[in-house]
């Protein structure tokens, strides 16, 4: 027996199995949410120091918009997970493009409208459908941008893997016994939408207006 | 393979070109986009975004992503093993590579070499230091130079932190890896990026905010500030994910039978370091990015001109800063109660105790810090909480110093080099502890406060909980890493020169301070009277400095050396020293069992691990 193949029998004995390697994963990202936790907490804390018992004008409408969607998209991912465990495919990937499609307008509602990047202006159903604080207005602009900045970001990443999750599914990837990629995506996109549902009431709702 | 096209097309070289290339795209991206939207040309916005990417291509480059990618594509990689076909051992180092072991010497080289530099550092401003008056250095200088010197050290203790832990803890508990290799391998390599960005800030005009960077001096400090905000933002990655790692490892991969109270007593110190990593460099991330988007979108967070609170910053700074600091001295602690039962043939006293002290400072650790701030204008109400917490903290560090008295008393000792700098390390941190409550107290901080007594008592808390038992590892571990030993008369040299030249530092800078000297000046005035001491200190200092260098070459000449060490020569029962050294790819070659208490030194026939029969059939 050469060398070479001696170094792949050891090296094979050393690989966890899945269940292993799954649990050990599983407290890995409980940990990396615990971690995160101080990073929005940090945000939290500086909106509270900086604000107090404020808050700016900002469009109701548009905030209960947006924070509506993603919880619905929440639902979607909870219902590809649930297919993949039951090994129903179809619901599983459209469940997927439905959960990932209403991240994008979560997206798309703060940056393109709340944040305004475009500076644009329309007034329909007596709302005003884009936003009027700029990054540079002061405490309330740092802040805001700074809230909404870091969670969209974890937005977008969260999007960006649904999309993996939902490519990899088309190929057949995952199987009820083995989907740790569909249970660590969903598990990461809830853990997003429950930081927003603190930062909503933070930013839209708590305090009186400047 | 000849050496020069293993070192050209290694990680180390393929990442230093990818974050030169992604610094540049940066840059020009930045740019082209601002000329398109009619902005003025400035450079700081395309230096901001270059280095933030930079640290992406860097690992690009070096192929930390590779797997990861291919995993999204929804290949399966296996992990590498081993030295690559065709390529020699030495190659591994040099390479992105999975193995804990390898990780852990990449950690603890690169450790040394930003020592280095970070010293070289100090003793550039401290010889500026020797002589009232400016001798060669101008102020801009001098403030680049005190403030690299900061943040320089401190990478280096993370990076020396990691190369311990990450040696150490998977050997110990008896795990053939870290829980998860990849990550491992990408929470070294981001710490190098990390650390080229902030050097590249001292060399791109430096900055002059010392490493706490706060605004509003940062805010118009020269660009070089945003180099260091963002490195040292970077390098928080490797500290999250690191600490994660070791985490769940030590949860999950224990030997059988190892339970939490029959662990070595430095997994321990290495939990209590990873549970502060992985949530208290969040906030400091959070004031990095916040000081960062302030100078360039504009964002107000700190500036009190918009209305903005500076105190903000510094909260969220030390909530982090303050329990770094034990990231920085546990495992030094843990090295301490270590060695110390090896070196005294006797038990480790207090064994839970100490383990228990070890989270104790840990969390305690996160209810001091704006001891920091007592003259930064705070209620007096909050001194007083902050005052009273932190004179807590001396209650589990001085259970440690009762332990290690304890475990020393009547034992039989021996002074190896080890040996020596675990004793210098606590006499170096008792140094350190005493004068510390002088700094809880805030009467005595209000006077103290910015001064070169500050600079005495935490050089000597972490040269006493780092620097010397890291040494004391690095000689102690040696020949557990190489198969070699070390010089032992060269050891006992670098002690002899770096333990008394280190007294005389920190007393020196201590009493300087009580004189009035004050910290981050490149100057200052002969009336104080401090000159003499000035000049003591830079001898000690370079004294130091010489003494490092002999130990780098002791450990060096001795690696290469063809003599191989006894395979247990410290007689120690941990489980590390009872297989061959170096040790095998996959550590263990059987697995083991715990039978029985970890520091039974000197107890006739107990047994702490057994190795289980070989699997049959195999
Ligand atoms: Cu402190």
């Amino acid at each position: 027996m050469s060398a070479a193949t001696a170094h792949h029998d050891e090296a094979h004995g050393h690989e966890p199995s899945y269940a292993q390697q799954t649990k050990s994963n599983r407290l890995g990202l409980w940990l990396f949410f615990f971690s995160e936790l101080f990073l929005f907490g940090a945000l939290f804390a500086a909106r509270f120091a900086l604000w107090g018992n404020t808050r700016p004008e900002l469009s109701q409408v548009l905030g209960l918009i947006v924070t509506s969607i993603l919880l619905v998209s929440g639902y979607f991912m909870y219902r590809a997970e649930v297919a993949i465990a039951h090994d129903d495919r179809k619901t599983f990937l459209s469940s997927l493009l439905a959960a990932a499609f209403l991240g994008i307008v979560f997206f798309v509602g703060v940056v393109i409208l709340e944040w305004n990047v475009f500076g644009l202006e329309l007034n329909a159903f007596g709302v005003e459908w884009f936003g009027r604080l700029k990054p540079r207005d002061g405490v309330y602009g740092g802040v805001f941008f700074a809230m909404t900045g870091m969670h969209a970001l974890h937005v977008l990443s969260g999007v960006i893997l649904i999309l993996f999750v939902w490519n990899n599914g088309r190929k057949g990837h995952f199987s009820p016994e083995q989907h740790w990629g569909v249970e660590a995506t969903a598990l990461y996109w809830h853990y997003v939408d429950v930081i927003w549902v603190f930062f909503y009431p933070a930013l839209y709702l708590i305090g009186h207006l400047a | 393979m000849g050496t020069g096209k293993i070192i050209l097309t290694s990680s180390f070289t393929r990442g230093i070109i990818g974050q030169a290339v992604f610094a540049a795209l940066g840059i020009a991206f930045i740019n082209v986009i601002r000329a398109a939207l009619g902005l003025e040309a400035t450079l700081e916005p395309g230096v901001v975004f270059g280095a933030l990417i930079s640290v992406i291509g860097f690992l690009l480059g070096a192929g930390v992503f590779t797997d990861w990618i291919k995993w999204i594509g929804g290949q399966k990689t296996p992990l590498r093993h081993g030295t690559p076909a065709g390529k020699p051992e030495w190659s591994r180092y040099l390479n992105v590579d999975y193995n804990h072991k390898v990780i852990g010497i990449q950690y603890g080289i690169t450790s040394v070499i930003i020592l280095l530099v970070g010293g070289i550092f100090a003793i550039t401003f401290r010889l500026e230091l020797a002589q009232p008056g400016m001798q060669f250095l101008d102020n801009d200088a001098y403030n680049t130079l005190f403030s690299g010197h900061g943040i320089v050290m401190i990478a280096s203790i993370l990076l020396g932190v990691g190369a311990m832990v990450n040696y150490l803890v998977p050997l110990m508990i008896g795990a053939p890896d870290m829980a998860f290799p990849r990550l491992n391998a990408f929470s070294y390599w981001v710490a190098v990026p990390s650390a080229i960005l902030i050097l590249a800030g001292m060399a791109v005009g430096g900055w002059d905010t010392g490493w706490v960077a706060y605004p509003p001096l940062s805010l118009r400090a020269p660009l070089g500030v945003q180099l260091f905000l963002l490195g040292f933002y970077m390098n928080g990655f490797s500290s999250i994910a690191g600490a994660i790692n070791l985490l769940v490892t030590v949860a999950t991969m224990r030997a059988k039978g190892m339970s939490l109270f029959r662990m070595p007593i430095f997994v321990w110190a290495a939990i209590a370091t990873a549970l502060i990593q992985f949530t208290a460099t969040q906030t400091v991330g959070v004031s990095l990015t916040m000081a960062v988007a302030e100078r360039v979108i504009g964002l107000n967070f700190f500036d009190p001109v918009g209305g903005g609170n500076p105190l903000l910053y510094q909260h969220l700074f030390w909530f982090y800063s303050h329990p770094v600091v034990y990231v920085f001295v546990l495992p030094g602690l843990g090295v301490i109660s270590e060695l110390l039962p090896v070196f005294s043939r006797k038990p480790l006293f207090g064994y839970k105790w100490i383990a228990l002290s070890s989270l104790g400072i840990a969390l305690l650790g996160f209810l001091v810090w704006a001891h920091h701030m007592f003259v930064a204008g705070m209620p007096n109400s909050l001194r007083y909480a902050f005052m009273l917490s932190t004179m807590f903290v001396a209650i589990p560090t001085g259970v440690k110093f009762f332990s290690w008295v304890g475990t020393m008393w009547e034992g039989k000792l021996s002074f190896e080099t080890p040996m020596l700098f675990v004793l210098g390390a606590i006499s170096v941190f008792l140094i350190g502890g005493v004068t510390g409550p002088i700094l809880a107290n805030v009467p005595t901080d209000l006077h103290l406060h910015d001064t070169y007594w500050i600079v005495g008592h935490f050089h000597a808390t972490m040269f006493g909980g780092f620097i010397f038992p890291f040494f004391a590892a690095l000689y102690y571990w040696f020949p557990k890493i190489t198969g070699r030993m070390y010089k032992e008369s060269l050891g006992k040299l670098h002690f002899w020169l770096m333990t008394p030249a280190f007294w005389v530092m920190s007393l020196g800078q201590m009493s300087a301070g009580i004189m009035g000297m004050r910290r981050r000046i490149a100057d200052y005035d002969p009336a104080l009277g401090v000159a003499n001491t000035q000049m003591l200190v830079t001898i000690a200092g370079l004294v130091i400095g010489w003494s490092v260098l002999i130990m780098v070459y002791n450990l060096v000449s001795s690696a290469r050396s063809q003599e191989m060490a006894a395979m247990n020569p410290w007689r120690s029962r941990s489980p590390e020293w009872q297989i061959p050294s170096p040790v095998p790819e996959f550590n263990y070659d059987v697995p083991f069992e715990v039978v029985g208490d970890p520091y039974d030194y000197g107890l006739s026939d107990s047994e702490y691990i057994r190795m289980m029969p070989a699997p049959s059939g195999d």
